[in-house]
């Protein structure tokens, strides 16, 4: 478990281009008898499995520092147990930390009486969770409409809204059906819908589209970000799916026993991993998938070269420029961003960031 | 001599033995032994169990067993009146209601009752056989004239029903909410559930006359709350938790989620109870024919006082039907929301 000792302050920290909406700060979650006793152990050093060992205390989460920006989506990623669920449940504090302060818009979460923790969960934070949980005695469209029905709106307004929101998720016309009548990924959408009726700037989704098919799970990512365009809500997504987090994420915070690893953009990440586990981690990916064209790329000093084979968008996937190359090593392009050129790009250069780095300690997967 | 003198010599107990020696009643046993002139010395195989009477005949000091229960009924006679005036204006309004009840099922016109019947059974139910079973039933019990007997059991069920859910609904939610109410009331409920339903009589019937209809109706109460208690409580835990989170995530207040998502949820195990509490109601009312609770359970009690064997089986025969018709009702308007939530 020398893992543990590797400090986490090595991260490649890209400070969220947007103004922080919500800010984690020293956060320590501690299960058990006697908590504080357990967080004392913690400061001093002692390891998840020596703390569950000698004193009975479970370790949740350890020293969480994140800066969420507005309007971007973060993903925390992680395996199952890794605290991940713990800690976005910090955030509307449905579960209480040990210590720590958790800040929305500058504000600690913590100091709020209970009063107002509802008001945040009413029109501040709204979530989506993995398995639906929509009221199966209640309308798709009640059910829609519930966060505003909660704060007591008008019953005419909460209809028009939540049916606005429906139609917006690709869900016409089954407003007056039950939960238990829709297919999984449908019954998500309606989650979906209820979050956004609830006009929350701050959407929490835990692990909401683990329980889907891959096929829909697609849809659903694809119809994530295509509502993000538009709306810029500040989303905190969980995922255990790498895949999933490097497709959605614009800040990717990797989570393990409790602790962050790394957290960066994801690109940083992946093309600088910061310990074996990571490099564990991304490298069954599909880099060439991920990748883009500005993470690669030498930035342009002058003019650019004249005898390159042509442009490239600066988000481009490195995939779609091998496809363009037709495999040709020795093609070189111009990136560009907006039209503006900002970068070259040969193939070369191209072909070693899609050799990923080897993990020095082969068994870095049994941590 | 009796057996324990010795102890009672060695702990040196013997002078306040003597202290309240008196010329009480003698035992036959007693009498017995004073004509044999003595017992003999008693061996150690027939050594008797140090018993409250057994000590006594060492001891004068100590109570014999008749004594001590004669001191509970004493306690009971003693506290029996303050109780009174505090139950007494409590428990007057089901007085009321029962003979209201009573009367209004027996004074409406059987043709008026029985068509009200079926409509609320078709209401409940939105069963059409069940509805039919319930006219069959009616009309047969009508038909060999049991129908103001049967009405006037089914009165008191529906008023003790009725307050069974209205106070055992509460408590069950207040029971899911608090583990350690839970703790206090599991044994209460126990023991209202196993206690042998004759015993319940017994403290009520010196707390109020024979002549008052809330006698019986408490003890039909206290018997028949306890399954919608017990699953009132047990359908509110058995809640989804993941609604539960949704409903705090959204922030719902206790209010909301209770009447929004809790007793909505937990419906189906509530109307389980309420069912459960119909048919423990009815088996109660019987026994308490035996203090003066009018309806089929008089009939059975004729039936075994005066062994007159037609009148106990026809009677049985009509509070089977009575039972069969209002489990099914009640099984079917269930059914009706189960399939209402199914999911």
């Amino acid at each position: 478990m020398g893992m543990d000792n590797v400090a986490t302050e090595n991260t490649i920290n890209t400070a969220p281009s947007a103004p922080a909406k919500v800010v984690i700060r020293d956060l320590f979650k501690i299960f058990g008898s006697d908590p504080k006793m357990g967080l004392q152990q913690v400061r001093n050093g002692v390891n998840k499995t020596d703390l569950l060992d000698q004193h009975g205390q479970v370790l949740g989460l350890r020293d969480i520092n994140v800066e969420m920006g507005e309007g971007q989506i973060t993903v925390i990623m992680g395996l199952s147990g890794s605290g991940k669920s713990t800690l976005i449940r910090h955030l509307n504090r449905l579960i209480e930390p040990t210590a720590g302060e958790i800040l929305v818009d500058g504000v600690d979460v913590m100091s709020y009486s209970a009063t107002q923790l509802r008001e945040l969960r009413q029109s501040q934070m709204s979530m989506v969770f993995q398995k639906f949980a929509l009221l199966p005695h209640r309308t798709v469209l009640q059910n829609a409409g519930m966060a505003m029905r909660i704060r007591g709106d008008q019953e005419d307004a909460i209809n028009a809204e939540a049916a606005k929101w429906l139609d917006r998720v690709g869900l016409q016309g089954v407003g007056n059906q039950y939960p238990h009548q829709l297919s999984g990924g449908m019954q998500q959408r309606v989650g979906i819908a209820r979050a956004l009726t609830s006009n929350a700037p701050i959407m929490l989704m835990d692990e909401a589209f683990s329980a889907l098919d891959p096929l829909i799970r697609t849809d659903m990512q694809n119809l994530l970000l295509e509502l993000q365009k538009d709306l810029h809500k500040t989303i905190v997504f969980i995922t255990h799916d790498l895949d999933e987090a490097l497709k959605i994420a614009d800040h990717l915070v990797i989570l393990k026993d409790g602790h962050i690893v790394q957290q960066g953009e994801p690109q940083d990440i992946l093309l600088n991993p910061s310990d074996p586990y990571i490099e564990d981690f991304v490298g069954d990916i599909n880099r060439a998938r991920v990748l883009r064209a500005r993470s690669v790329m030498e930035p342009l000093v002058g003019e650019p070269p004249a005898d390159a084979q042509g442009q490239v968008d600066h988000d481009d996937t490195l995939e779609s420029i091998i496809a363009r190359s037709g495999g040709d090593i020795s093609h070189g392009y111009v990136v560009t961003k907006d039209n503006v050129p900002v970068g070259t790009l040969n193939m070369t250069a191209l072909l070693k960031a899609l050799v990923p780095r080897i993990s020095s300690d082969s068994g870095a997967r049994n941590y | 001599m009796a057996a324990y003198d010795w102890f009672f010599d060695t702990v040196g107990l013997r002078e306040w033995c003597n202290a309240s020696k008196s010329e009480g009643t003698m035992s036959m046993a007693d009498l017995l032994a004073k004509a044999k002139g003595g017992a003999s010395e008693t061996s150690w195989w027939e050594v008797p169990f140090p018993s409250l009477d057994t000590l006594n005949k060492s001891c004068d000091s100590v109570m014999r067993t008749r004594d001590f229960t004669a001191s509970i009924e004493q306690a009971f006679l003693g506290v029996k009146d303050n109780l009174k005036v505090v139950l007494d204006p409590i428990t007057q309004p089901l007085s009321w209601m029962l003979d209201g009840a009573l009367a209004l099922f027996v004074g409406t016109p059987w043709w008026l009752l029985i068509a009200l019947i079926l409509m609320l059974t078709y209401y409940a139910s939105r069963n059409v056989l069940v509805t039919i079973f319930v006219a069959f039933s009616f009309f047969l019990l009508a038909f060999i004239d049991h129908y103001t007997y049967a009405v006037q059991t089914l009165s008191i069920i529906f008023v003790c029903t009725i307050l069974s859910v209205l106070f055992g609904v509460p408590l069950g939610i207040a029971m899911s909410k608090s583990n350690t109410f839970q703790r206090f009331t599991i044994p209460i409920l126990d023991m209202l559930q196993t206690l042998p339903s004759f015993v319940y009589l017994i403290p009520l019937i010196f707390l109020f006359s024979v002549t008052e209809s809330k006698l019986y109706g408490i003890a039909i109460i206290m018997y028949a709350i306890v399954p919608v208690v017990r699953l009132t409580d047990l359908g509110i835990r058995l809640v989804d938790k993941d609604v539960i989170e949704a409903a705090d995530a959204f922030g719902m207040t206790s209010r909301q989620k209770l009447f929004g998502v809790e007793i909505p949820l937990a419906l189906p195990n509530i109307m389980a109870g309420v069912n459960q509490t119909i048919m423990m109601a009815l088996a109660m009312v019987v026994i308490a024919s035996l203090v003066s609770a009018p309806g089929l359970g008089t009939l059975v009690l004729r039936g075994i006082r005066n062994l007159e064997l037609g009148v106990g089986l026809v009677s049985g025969f009509a509070i089977v039907l009575l039972a069969v018709v209002l489990d099914r009702v009640s099984k079917a308007s269930l059914a009706r929301i189960n399939a209402a939530q199914s999911h």
